[in-house]
């Protein structure tokens, strides 16, 4: 085969929990810690112990499950999945295997424009593992199990996606399902919400699969991207080369820019997985599912639709509004303060996700401590769409605003920063700026249209800003005509 | 060093009531017990490990208690036994392994807890086969114990060391574990009453596990009377094992008395089988015929899959074996072998040295037994055996009330006798791990002795959660007979 291919991937997704407890014991399930201080005789595998199964967990995997479409199942079974480690205490991870809690579902995923949906095969439960820690003594490796028996879903996609940016938008559409369900941060970085690929090509238009690939080590959604357009390039290739594509694990290098194999199948694990026998079979029942139904929240897809019937917003402008839960709140929080909605868009667009990247906000699964209240934000684009402030003095006064809570009419009125537009006003400073630059007169007279912008740069500046740009424009082209 | 003997031999009940109406001290049974252990136990081999220091001191808490009109529970002062692969904070638990040599839980196992909360006191860890597989005690990784009726024969197993220590005074009771016949068989082979509950009805929090949808806590006791008090304490729902019974726990001592008048037993066609020592039938049978002369009737049964039994067992025990000893390691507690190379071989060397022959055996089958390719052939049938052998006894139990079977073919045999022989040694308990596959309860109470003078235990099994019945029926054949007051010699 040496035409053109297609790509088919397929990814699983491990998302932490963010369930008070462990999964089997009552540990904390929090994040970080000292090493060894979340643990317990359950999650360390001592002699004896048994697991007991946290409701929130299977809570939390049905919201998922129902949030994505999946049939939930009323009857799924725990499975020991059976391998040595050093970070995994029992020598097996509790997981589900042959009967998971949720089955076919699908996302859908906005890519260019356009909807995809993508199926997910399954979502099952399944406990975490410890840590292994290389670098921290002399004489060995050390074992930090306080995530041992964190709470995990493990969500299998179908092999539905065709290039990295569907793979990429399927990600960050899942992850924010799971965010606005309050299920997981979502923080690749750290590790709650890891990825794993599955890729292979194949002719267009072919319907068997080729063979897959597995890639782990990818640590941020880019890095998922770039490692699935690496993979194909390298599939390619070895196939044009006239190699075999091999069943394998590879790791990739984020450094390098490459994936590295890591096992092949036939060094695969057999984990000999069989039915829990400490763990009665999970039973849910209608009024579980409906109670769990009725604690759901409006979800992103749904909220992106209403708020562009709702607002007259853009898709695209609609979606990156709806992608955190926080956010959309915000924006509507500031519609409700009374700004124009497409005002308040472009303003929590712009200002309040550059805040949220600078100040590191999205480090929190709900943001609740905005610096600047949604009612300020409103406030400061109905001056500017009023005509009291222009756009750049309305951005200088954010930084003033943050944590205050002031009311920015209020502050306009106190420091007499409202917007000039009064051309008798703006003349005199005009007449001014004129005098001082003759040259750049004699320039625009000479037909240089561009030099209007420098002049009114000056006029701003010699107004202290608060000049109406658009007014100091008029003035300047009606001197200039008539002078 | 007379009273001493006494009072090591008093029952349950009856060491309860001395310490309660202050007859004698705890302190005064405890050191008793200790000092029966100096006596009889270097000959014996049945004790791990001795709490001296802590049972002493909570027996002075249990006098002093007493003393000042405090409320004490059931079983307060009473020294207890437990198998060694129940976890004691202040106890060493090793499960007759090397790789738990020295390990320490930090943790008491529930049914420690409910007898430490019922006053009583664990005085001695029990002896029993490595990782509780075995039917013979002999592969305790420490030492064999010995039959106190005849020590050049096996207590049986794998609770060998819990039946040997009460037969001989040891304690006054103790608790075992069965996942095929391991309290039953040595409680059969030495002469006393061992009670296997139903699936549930012991948590199994703390007990190391061997096979975890067959293993229970059973107690270990020279009567029935004694039996039903001690698996009242231990017996109830547990937050802390998922698969233990919801189910209320009934007052096992209030129906010891009724009688068996109407009471419908069965007789399973298949638990009399050939080969089968004609002294063991005969026992079983006499024993059958006096419960009919007291008004029940006894009618012939048919469990048509006990055949499959044996092979049944040895996939679904192995497979979860397998999976339950991976966590000796050798990383976190427990052996780890000197070893320079990587964790690889540190896992190899340190499982390697510290896993016994018949415990390597098992793991390897039960790997085998779940492997990719094999798992359906084996494990998957295995379950439908599984299913199809406790089906036979719902069915039988639509006509009958209990079944009465021997517990084993045989009386006790010499050591050594089956050890180069596993499959012979497997068959030990052809005759009681059909119960455990089926979740049933059943019990091991004496019904008479061979010719050598070597106990023959009556096995009865019930309908699930009914162990009142068969502790009923099981009081009323004692009725008939002195067999608690026959002691082995000293």
């Amino acid at each position: 085969m040496t035409g053109p291919v297609e790509a088919v991937i397929g990814l699983e997704v491990h998302a932490e929990m963010l369930t008070a407890s462990k999964i089997f014991c009552a540990c904390s399930a929090a994040f970080g810690g000292p090493p060894n201080t979340n643990v317990c005789p359950v999650c360390l595998g001592m002699p004896g112990v048994l697991p007991v199964l946290n409701g929130q967990v299977v809570d939390f995997a049905i919201r998922a499950g129902l949030a994505t479409h999946c049939t939930i199942q009323p009857r799924s079974v725990f499975a020991r999945k059976n391998y040595f480690y050093p970070d995994l205490p029992k020598g097996y991870q509790i997981s589900q295997y042959e009967l998971p809690i949720c089955l076919g579902g699908h996302l859908d995923v906005l890519v260019a424009d356009a909807v995809r949906r993508i199926g997910l095969t399954r979502i099952h439960m399944e406990e975490d593992t410890g840590k292994n820690i290389h670098d921290a003594d002399v004489t060995g490796s050390l074992v930090d199990f306080n995530r041992s028996g964190v709470p995990l879903l493990e969500i299998v996609s179908e092999p539905d996606m065709r290039t990295p940016e569907e793979a990429g938008a399927y990600l960050r559409t899942l992850r924010s399902i799971l965010q606005y369900l309050e299920i997981c941060d979502g923080n690749m970085e750290e590790g709650s919400f890891r990825c794993d690929a599955n890729v292979s090509i194949r002719p267009p238009g072919a319907t068997a699969l080729g063979t897959k690939v597995e890639i782990k080590n990818m640590n941020s959604f880019r890095a998922v991207e770039r490692a699935i357009a690496y993979e194909v390039v390298r599939q390619r290739e070895a196939q044009q080369a006239g190699e075999p594509i091999v069943q394998e694990t590879r790791l990739w290098d984020a450094d390098r820019e490459e994936t590295r194999s890591m096992r092949s199948k036939e060094h695969a694990h057999d984990y000999r997985y069989f039915p829990e026998p400490d763990l009665p079979p999970v039973a849910v029942d209608l009024a579980w599912l409906e109670r769990v139904r009725a604690a759901m929240p409006e979800l992103p897809a749904e909220r992106r639709t209403r708020f562009e019937q709702t607002y007259d917003l853009r898709p695209e402008d609609a979606d990156v509004l709806t992608q955190r839960k926080d956010v959309a709140d915000y924006f509507e929080a500031g519609v409700a303060a009374g700004a124009a909605p497409k005002e308040m868009a472009n303003w929590t667009m712009t200002e309040l996700l550059r805040l949220i990247r600078d100040e590191k906000l999205d480090r929190a699964l709900v943001i609740r401590a905005w610096p600047i209240t949604p009612a300020q934000l409103a406030g400061l684009a109905n001056l500017v769409a009023d005509g009291t402030l222009n756009r750049n003095t309305a951005k200088g006064l954010l930084a003033e605003l943050m944590g205050t809570g002031l009311d920015p009419a209020e502050l306009v009125r106190t420091r007499g920063l409202a917007q000039v537009s009064d051309a008798g006003a703006i003349e005199g400073v005009v007449a001014v700026v004129l005098r001082a630059h003759p040259e750049q007169v004699q320039q625009f007279k000479a037909g240089k249209d561009k030099v209007i912008g420098y002049l009114v740069g000056q006029a701003m500046k010699a107004s202290g800003g608060k000049a109406n740009p658009k007014v100091v424009q008029d003035v300047l082209r009606r001197a200039l005509r008539d002078g | 060093m007379a009273v001493h003997a006494a009072l090591a031999d008093l029952s349950l009940r009856e060491a309860a009531a001395r310490i309660r109406t202050g007859a004698m001290t705890a302190v005064d049974l405890v050191r008793a017990v200790l000092a029966r252990c100096d006596e009889r136990d270097e000959r014996l081999g049945a004790v791990l490990a001795r709490g001296d220091e802590s049972a002493l001191a909570a027996a002075e808490a249990v006098d002093r208690s007493l003393a000042a009109g405090g409320d004490v529970g059931p079983l307060a002062g009473v020294p207890i036994g437990l198998k060694d692969n129940i976890c004691t904070r202040d106890l060493p638990t090793t499960a007759g392994s090397r790789m738990l040599e020295h390990f320490q839980p930090a943790y008491d196992a529930t049914v420690v807890e409910r007898l430490r909360a019922a006053g009583a006191i664990p005085v001695v860890k029990l002896n029993c086969d490595e990782f509780a597989m075995g039917s013979s005690t002999e592969n305790s990784a420490f030492r064999p114990t010995r039959n106190p009726w005849d020590p050049s024969r096996v207590p049986g197993g794998s609770s060998g060391g819990s039946a040997a220590a009460v037969a001989a005074g040891l304690c006054a009771g103790a608790l075992g574990t069965d996942t095929g016949g391991s309290i039953r068989l040595p409680a059969s082979f030495c002469g006393v009453v061992g009670v296997k509950p139903s699936y549930g009805r012991v948590s199994r929090y703390g007990v190391i596990a061997y096979a975890s949808s067959l293993d229970q806590v059973g107690p270990v006791t020279r009567d029935v009377a004694d039996a039903a008090l001690l698996l009242g304490v231990i017996a109830g729902h547990d937050p802390r094992d998922s698969t233990s019974s919801p189910r209320p726990t009934p007052d096992f001592a209030a129906a010891l008395d009724d009688g068996v008048r109407g009471l419908r037993i069965g007789l399973p066609r298949e638990y009399f089988v050939e080969g089968m020592q004609p002294e063991v039938e005969t026992a079983v049978r006499g024993a059958v015929d006096r419960l009919q002369e007291l008004g029940a009737t006894v009618t012939p049964v048919t469990l048509p899959h006990t055949p499959y039994a044996i092979a049944t067992y040895y996939l679904v025990a192995t497979a979860e074996a397998s999976s339950n000893l991976a966590r000796y390691d050798g990383v976190r507690y427990g052996r780890r072998a000197e070893s320079s190379g990587g964790v690889e071989e540190m896992y190899r060397t340190s499982r390697g040295e510290g896993f016994g022959t018949e415990v390597k055996r098992r793991i390897m089958l039960g790997t085998y037994v779940l492997s990719a390719g094999y798992y359906d052939a084996y494990y998957v049938k295995a379950q439908r055996a599984r299913t199809a052998i406790a089906a036979d006894f719902r069915r039988a139990f639509e006509t009958c009330d209990v079944l009465a079977a021997p517990v084993a073919p045989t009386t006790a045999f010499r050591l050594g006798e089956r050890l180069d022989d596993p499959v012979t040694m497997y068959l030990s308990d052809i005759l009681t791990i059909s119960a455990n596959l089926a979740g049933i309860p059943a019990l091991s109470v004496p019904c008479g002795q061979d010719a050598g003078g070597l106990p023959v235990g009556l096995q009865l099994l019930g309908r699930p959660f009914d162990e009142a019945t068969l502790l009923r029926v099981a009081a009323a054949h004692e009725a008939t007979g002195d067999w608690p007051e026959r002691r082995p010699p000293a």
